[in-house]
């Protein structure tokens, strides 16, 4: 009995590889807050074309005793004015026609409060950034309430 | 063929090498997609801008969150989130009355309604506005799971006439027409169902 040939085990470990070279996303900022529980909906659409979304953070300081909502925008955690000047450097490296596509979507946690949410919102409306997109989960909407 | 003159070099080890990166891109990769509920901002008017006209109340579908977040609809009943959905649905689908006036056409009824047509609801779905009021102490989670039944009813309520009119739900309409985008028929489709349901959610700045 001869033993099975491994030879086209490399060739097909390779394509597994490149699979996955190709899939990977790495992940660009680090988060400074807690990670974000998301909320859960059922109404979701995918976004499409993630050069053009920018992402901004929501969410509970990582030192205990902090109270209230910290927004993060790139690396740093900031404070709603500097929320214009993201969205300034963002539009920076995309081009005049791409402009009105930037989405910007809001990771923001479950427990946070909408009072922030609106602050974000109302700046957002300032300098005209109206596509927004509030980032959930699949799932089922009760999971939001029901956990207290 | 006689002896060769170069030893082939041993790829038996390439598979260890290959199947070390796979780990590794194994492990790095995060396979999130990102999905969430899109919303388009109202464009910020300018200070001398002439007010909006007034609409209509019955014809406003107010649902409130306050701090506790307890949801209070057109100002008297308390509701559990299962339920705006269906209260929603109701009220846009209502048809009591004329609607906007749909490319020039004469104002016209909703023929595509299947409500009451209770005239002390809503006239015509592209007349019907929910308007989302929230307090700053809402929780976020309560604000989206709202925000999530109010465009669900807007998706059944398509989905229905799109059933109805076309055989398929909008859903996957809409799934149809985003693989091929070079077919008109069926952005057409699209667009009528959007003009006969349009969705109007209005989000109010929170009370103070």
């Amino acid at each position: 009995m001869p033993g099975i040939s491994t030879a086209s085990l490399p060739d097909i470990v390779f394509m597994l590889l490149f699979f996955f070279m190709v899939t990977t996303v790495m992940r660009e900022t680090d988060l400074k807050i807690k990670k974000p529980t998301l909320p859960k909906a059922t109404e979701v659409k995918k976004l499409e074309r993630k050069s053009l979304v920018s992402y901004i953070y929501v969410g509970k300081s990582k030192v205990e005793g902090q109270g209230g909502d910290k927004i993060q925008l790139n690396d740093r955690i900031s404070d709603v004015k500097d929320v214009k000047y993201f969205i300034f450097a963002e539009r920076d490296t995309h081009s005049e026609d791409e402009i009105p596509l930037l989405t910007t979507s809001i990771k923001a946690d479950v427990e946070s409060n909408v009072g922030t949410i609106t602050d974000i919102k109302e700046e957002l409306r300032n300098i005209n950034a109206l596509k927004i997109n509030y980032s959930t989960l699949k799932g089922d909407v009760m999971d939001n309430v029901k956990k207290k | 063929m006689a002896k060769r003159d170069l030893p082939e070099i041993n790829a038996g080890s390439m598979a260890d090498i290959a199947f070390l990166l796979l780990i590794f891109f194994l492990v790095t990769t995060t396979m999130d997609v990102d999905t969430g509920i899109s919303r388009k901002l109202p464009e910020k008017q300018p200070a001398d801008a002439p007010e909006p006209p007034k609409l209509k109340e019955k014809n406003v579908f107010i649902v409130t969150v306050n701090r506790n977040n307890d949801i209070l609809v057109e100002g008297e009943t308390f509701m559990t989130i299962d339920k705006i959905r269906e209260e929603a649905k109701k009220f846009i689908d209502n048809g009591g009355g004329l609607g906007n006036p749909i490319d020039g056409a004469e104002p016209a009824e909703c023929d595509w309604c299947e409500g009451t047509k209770d005239p002390a609801s809503s006239d015509h779905p592209n007349k019907a506005v929910i308007s989302l009021e929230s307090d700053r102490g809402t929780s976020y989670g309560t604000y989206i799971a709202v925000q999530n039944e109010l465009v669900g009813a807007y998706t059944d309520l398509r989905n229905r006439l799109s059933k109805k009119l076309y055989g398929i739900s909008y859903t996957e309409l809409l799934k149809q027409a985003n693989n091929n985008a070079s077919n008109q028929s069926l952005k057409e489709k699209v667009k009528n169902i959007k003009t006969k349901y349009p969705q109007i959610i209005s989000e109010a700045e929170p009370k103070k």
